[in-house]
């Protein structure tokens, strides 16, 4: 049994080895709705993100020409983003004594 | 399975945002009472690791990549409340963070893989663990099939989606055949990562699995 110390840093570097180094040998087909709709041919009816224009937009960070790097920043900052918001939601939700106001 | 903006109508959009939000809402009560202090690092590591795991598309067939959605996953290792929680931030973080599908489809997107994938592929974990032994060495391969029907259950309920409001005018038929296809084959991926990350949690801190010990511990007495 690993001690709470260990298996939480554990898990978040394995994360961020995943999303950070792993990320760039991800293939870069289409998923599968995605590909469903190519194939059928409803991908036509897909409109550009709203929100196309973000600085990460597509997993991979805006001025960084070196792909490795680009989606490995990316990465990073998304996994380091979501430990952030998802561990301070939970701690909110798990405290006991007080509901969370809305 | 992250649906892009236009594949929907803003109706239909509309519907499932309503019923994503609803969904959510009990969630959050279903966590509040459920997470402690105790639990609740472990249900944020599920989100970050799930944001992780899902940048990694692995191929299934010619041309064709998926990735984890990590519905039954959350739900193993951290109850279906916090699990339909995690995966709706992590879907939040996408589509603000990286434009990883359409604002506009994202209550869509949610209720396919925060919800029905979280609960199609916990009610199959439940299912398969009532019929195998009893034993530690099962949950890892209950939770491998919940992970894997949890796949084409999601891409159906996008082809219900489809179906009551699609922009596009293709047959719901050939929709349906075409997802439950592509997703049977990404499903075996989901529920080889699902099983096998599942046994490593199990292997280094079974204490905290949601999955295994809701099945061994006996009620206890606590002050609230």
């Amino acid at each position: 049994m690993l001690n709470n110390r260990r298996f939480y840093i554990g898990g978040f570097v394995v994360s961020l080895f995943l999303a950070g180094v792993v990320s760039f040998y991800a293939s870069s087909s289409p998923d599968g709705l995605e590909k469903v709709a190519e194939d059928i041919g409803f991908i036509e009816t897909a409109k550009e993100n709203t929100n196309a224009d973000v600085l990460l937009s597509d997993y991979g960070t805006k001025g960084v020409d070196n792909e490795r790097a680009s989606v490995g920043i990316a990465g990073v900052i998304g996994v380091i983003g979501t430990a952030v918001v998802a561990g301070v939601a939970f701690k909110l939700i798990a405290r006991k004594p007080r509901m969370v106001k809305n | 399975m992250h649906i892009p903006d236009g594949f929907l109508d803003v109706q239909t959009s509309v519907i499932f945002t309503g019923l994503s939000a609803a969904g959510v809402a009990v969630a959050l009560k279903g966590a509040r009472s459920q997470l402690d202090e105790k639990t609740a690092p472990l249900a944020g590591l599920t989100a970050v690791f799930i944001f992780a795991v899902q940048m990694l598309n692995f191929p299934v067939a010619a041309g064709t990549s998926g990735h984890l959605i990590g519905g039954a996953l959350a739900a193993i290792l951290v109850g279906p409340w916090a699990a339909t929680l995690a995966l709706t931030i992590v879907l939040l973080m996408q589509a603000f963070l990286f434009a990883d599908g359409g604002l506009t489809a994202l209550g869509a997107s949610t209720f396919n893989m925060a919800i029905v994938g979280v609960w199609a592929g916990y009610g199959t974990f439940l299912l398969i663990r009532k019929i195998l032994p009893k034993k530690k060495t099962s949950i890892p391969v209950a939770a491998a099939i919940g992970g894997f029907i949890s796949v084409p259950m999601a891409a159906i309920s996008f082809t219900v989606q489809y179906a009551v409001g699609a922009t596009a005018t293709y047959s719901t038929t050939t929709v349906l055949g075409a997802m439950v296809g592509t997703h049977i084959l990404i499903g075996i991926g989901e529920g080889l990562i699902t099983g096998l990350t599942v046994s490593a949690v199990l292997a280094s801190r079974s204490d905290l699995v949601y999955g295994w010990k809701n099945n061994t511990q006996k009620l206890e007495i606590r002050n609230a």
